[in-house]
């Protein structure tokens, strides 16, 4: 390992010092502002180290880790991500009692190991990313530990998550006892030589129990919704973009490298898990009257849309499934973020009724909300549209035509949930002053309003004008 | 450029009229109507007094054409030709109608009632421009939520409803038709290796057989549920009648005809194959349309769904008349789509204006209601008397036209469709009867139209005696463009 090696290492050695200088400055002294501006910092920091990396890219740093475009290109979406949540988390934890200051060293924990996962081709990175970002998320759910829905939550991942591991690693060693390699590419020269598939398919199938965890896919999904509910909000928003989009970044590649998808009962797993996922998570929401949860079962459906691009295979399935995830990445966090920041010292904005009328209260933050749900719903002019259409468009190229149609009936099923909760913002307001009182009106912080406001013009402008970001995901996605 | 301009001045127009009814409420109002008003002044320039030889001047009276989504070959491309054009300017007239019409009507939230419609005029006129077929499915849906919002907002008691209802059918289909679009766009691909969206370039795809028939139906099934066809019609009666007096008026007079606009623009002369393979089920449907829109509307007794069910009988005509697929049928589906506009808004303003002053459309708390409002009943006849399709009126000549160009194709349709004519004059009468005459049970004593609301009616009344008596310049203007949607027919 040389000084090449390190600077095209550079972001992630950046996030991962960010997190043991927080560590730092709290030994010092606890003050909320400094550690998340330390926080921002050092986490924009990282994301202008990636332009030291570019250059170099594609480069493959010891057997670990591979450095290319596409690892960059997540890596920037991660740790913007990143960002946005510590903004929301801000000043939702200062209404809080628990130690805040914590929050973003687990944080920062997490998002490295999202990025370890992405930039992963071997086996041995894919699972120290993937425990490096459970262990962070552990801690996270349960963090407002004085609240026992959040320690429910919290145990209940780590018991899933630590149970689905164990099938990820004893899938892992399946494969490797047949292929003699951990490394994707490695393994996947050896399949093409070697005729008998032997235990390469139980093994793909232990892996799938353990990444459709983490996807929350049907049918491994059961947790999500309770884990939506309990999680602080700006945990939840960081479940549903960084976590999963990291697994599903690394899942492309092994697709890609493995050729897994040219294994006929992988692929007929996977549409079975697409399709199960769009109808079940679609259908599920409508009974929702928690926002939460309402959005965990939505993000389900996301996840089969996604797979629907993945599965069409070509090159312009992973375009697809980056457009699709950069815009699901910038809808659930405003949705997330408006519910964040209406959320108050003692309860979340979780029920549908807190949302009434709140289009004549706060008009920006229901006119941000609106944008958001239309954008997951798939609507023109936000951003989710365009993701849509980059799934129909690599749906239709590849001819996956029942895929194609459970996603156009999914999306229909979608439209109901999230117009229920868009009529509700523009009801009426609700007559007694008790029913009034909640939201109570309280100021937005700069910060937070800052970040909903990029996230505002971001959805809309991907919606109307995506050529310079499909431009970019062109330019750095290999087909 | 002058394309451009007519969109974006109604989406900064809406804009605008949104941020200062701060200020006040009628700052709203008159924003909205000056700036429906330029736009139609800007569209009237592009009017040409007389038939042109297309062949001298090319389709397009304007076009503009720019890159957009290079990834994909889609391009901002708009283009005018005749029917554009005619569509276009009913757009702007009905726009500014519908203005008028909510003048007193809408005192709540009027800053964003009026963005609202300004975005759903920019989307309807967005679909009648679009010559990509992305920017068509874009517009398609632009002015699906402004819309959404008018009758969930401002609606009647069930608006949520029928707001819902309506979105998720127009949704689904509008889905649809983007995977047929899709399709398309990849068999193009492959047969010229060009990724491309374009209208005219997607005109020259050779679409054949299982196919061809499959793309077709996803388009048909986006546009047949916004004209609307039987069986795909039950989203309207609901959304038309909860809607406000202007989101009726918009939905009956302009959105129903981007269904039509769109089968003539894009159904047929996309699959020339599969459309004239499934004309006679699509001929079909148009007749089932008129009858069943006749037979629902006279058992109605709620004056907006009577009249919501009185646009599918009529819309069925249009149907019918695109899938015969002749000059003189087209001719009368153009005629058919700009005289329904003006009558059923014109319906719709009456029965808006009586529930002004009533607070019902029930019509059995109705009737008697001449002797009270004179001026208002001889108008609502009058309408009546359009709708049913009295010679001298526009309705007549439409219907009459598409009755012609049908009967060469099947004589029975044709007798099944004149029967709708028949019904029409009941369902009709029956309308004005319940309404305006009979015993005033309810002792109804209201003030009579106003002065802007006879401004509306007789604008109205002068253009459909109009077009009865000189239709000729709205055949004229459209005439090239029907002869280039027909153009590839002529040796069939």
């Amino acid at each position: 390992m040389d000084y090449t090696d390190l600077t095209a290492l550079a972001p992630l050695i950046v996030t991962a010092f960010v997190a043991v200088l927080i560590v730092v400055v709290l030994s010092v002294r606890r003050v909320h502002r400094v550690v998340l501006g330390v926080t921002l910092v050092g986490l924009v920091l990282a994301g202008l180290s990636i332009m030291l990396a570019v250059p170099l890219a594609p480069r493959q740093v010891t057997v670990l880790l591979i450095i290319d475009s596409y690892s960059l290109f997540y890596f920037g979406l991660l740790l913007a991500a990143a960002v946005v949540v510590s903004l929301l988390a801000f000043s939702y934890l200062e209404q809080r009692r628990e130690n805040r200051e914590e929050f973003y060293v687990l944080l920062v924990i997490a998002t490295v190991g999202a990025m370890v996962l992405v930039a992963s081709n071997h086996f041995v990175s894919l699972f120290l990313g993937l425990e490096v970002l459970s262990i962070g998320i552990y801690g996270l759910i349960a963090y407002l530990r004085n609240t026992p829905f959040a320690v429910e939550a919290g145990i209940k991942y780590l018991i899933l998550a630590g149970a689905s591991s164990a099938f990820l690693v004893f899938g892992m060693a399946l494969i490797y006892g047949q292929t003699g390699s951990m490394q994707f590419g490695a393994m996947a020269a050896k399949l093409s030589g070697d005729v008998h598939l032997g235990l390469v398919l139980p093994g793909l199938a232990l892996m799938v129990t353990g990444v459709g965890f983490k996807l929350a896919v049907v049918p491994f999904h059961l947790w999500t919704p309770e884990v939506y509910q309990g999680a602080p909000t700006p945990v939840t928003a960081f479940i549903a973009t960084v976590s999963k989009g990291g697994m599903l970044a690394l899942l492309l590649r092994f697709f890609t490298e493995f050729e897994a998808l040219d294994l006929g009962p992988i692929l007929l797993a996977f549409a079975l898990i697409a399709i199960a996922s769009m109808l079940a998570g679609n259908l599920l929401a409508l009974l929702e009257n928690n926002v939460k949860r309402l959005l965990a079962y939505s993000s389900i459906a996301h996840v089969g849309y996604v797979l629907v691009a993945m599965l069409a295979g070509g090159g312009l399935a992973a375009e697809a499934v980056t457009f699709y995830l950069v815009a699901y990445f910038v809808s659930t966090l405003a949705a997330f973020g408006v519910v964040t920041v209406l959320s108050d010292r003692d309860r979340e904005a979780e029920q549908i009724e807190d949302y009434r009328g709140l289009f004549w209260r706060r008009p920006w933050l229901a006119a941000l909300l609106t944008v958001s749900l239309l954008s997951l719903a798939g609507i023109p002019l936000t951003a989710g549209f365009l993701g849509k259409f980059y799934v129909i468009a690599a749906g239709v190229g590849a001819a996956q035509w029942a895929l194609v149609i459970v996603l156009v009936a999914g999306s229909a099923i979608g439209l109901f949930y999230y117009l229920r909760w868009v009529v509700v913002m523009f009801g009426q307001l609700p007559t007694s002053e008790a029913q009034w009182s909640w939201p109570r009106p309280q100021a937005l912080w700069g910060g937070a309003g800052l970040a909903l406001a990029a996230l505002a013009v971001s959805i809309l402008w991907l919606g109307v004008y995506p050529a310079h970001l499909s431009g970019l995901i062109q330019a750095c996605i290999p087909g | 450029m002058i394309l451009v301009w007519l969109i974006v001045i109604l989406l900064v127009g809406g804009l605008l009229a949104w941020l200062l009814a701060g200020l006040a409420p009628s700052a709203a109002r008159w924003i909205s109507l000056l700036a429906i008003v330029v736009d139609l002044a800007l569209a009237l320039t592009l009017w040409q007094p007389s038939a042109v030889d297309v062949s001298t001047t090319g389709v397009w009276i304007a076009e503009v054409s720019a890159a957009w989504i290079p990834r994909f070959g889609i391009g901002l491309h708009l283009g005018i030709d005749g029917l554009s054009l005619l569509m276009v300017l009913l757009t702007l007239f009905i726009g500014i109608l519908s203005v008028a019409c909510s003048w007193t009507e809408i005192d709540k939230r009027v800053g964003f009632f009026h963005f609202n419609l300004m975005w759903v005029l920019a989307g309807v006129v967005g679909v009648f421009l679009a010559l990509d077929l992305f920017l068509l499915y874009f517009f398609w849906e632009l002015m699906l939520v402004p819309m959404y919002f008018l009758i969930g907002i401002w609606g009647h008691e069930r608006r949520v409803y029928a707001a819902i209802k309506f979105f998720i059918f127009t949704q689904l289909s509008g889905l649809l038709m983007l995977v047929a679009i899709v399709g398309l766009v990849w068999i193009h691909h492959r047969a010229t290796g060009q990724l491309t969206f374009d209208y005219t370039e997607l005109l020259d795809t050779e679409t054949t057989g299982t196919t061809g028939m499959l793309l077709m139906l996803g388009f048909f099934i986006a546009f047949a549920v916004k004209l609307p066809a039987v069986p795909f019609h039950t989203w309207l009666p609901d959304a038309h009648s909860q809607a406000p007096t202007a989101g009726s008026v918009i939905l009956a007079a302009l959105l129903l005809k981007t269904g039509a606009y769109g089968l003539i623009r894009f159904v047929v002369p996309l699959f020339p194959e599969a459309a004239s393979t499934f004309a006679p089920v699509g001929m079909s449907l148009g007749v089932i349309g008129i009858l069943y829109g006749a037979i629902m509307a006279f058992t109605q007794t709620d004056l907006k769904r009577l009249i919501a069910y009185t646009s599918v009988s009529h819309l069925g005509f249009v149907l019918l008349g695109v899938f015969a697929w002749n000059h003189l049928a087209l001719q009368g589906v153009v005629m058919q789509m700009i005289c329904h506009g003006l009558s059923t808004a014109a319906l719709f303003i009456i029965a808006g204006a009586i529930y002004e002053r009533t607070h019902t459309r029930d019509l059995d708390r109705l009737g008697g209601l001449w002797a009270t409002v004179p001026r208002m009943g001889a108008l609502g006849l009058f309408f009546a008397m359009a709708s049913l399709g009295l010679p001298g009126l526009g309705n007549f000549v439409a219907e009459i036209l598409v009755l012609i160009g049908v009967y060469k194709v099947s004589i029975a349709l044709t007798v099944l469709a004149t029967i709708g004519l028949v019904a029409a004059t009941i369902y009709s009468l029956w309308l004005v009867h319940r309404t305006f005459h009979g015993p005033n049970e309810r002792k109804w004593s209201l003030p009579d139209i106003n002065r802007r609301e006879a401004l509306v009616l007789w604008v109205l009344v002068i253009g459909l005696v109009g077009l009865g008596l000189y239709p000729q310049p709205v055949l004229d203007a459209a005439e090239p463009a029907l002869a280039h949607v027909l153009e590839p027919f002529k040796n069939r």
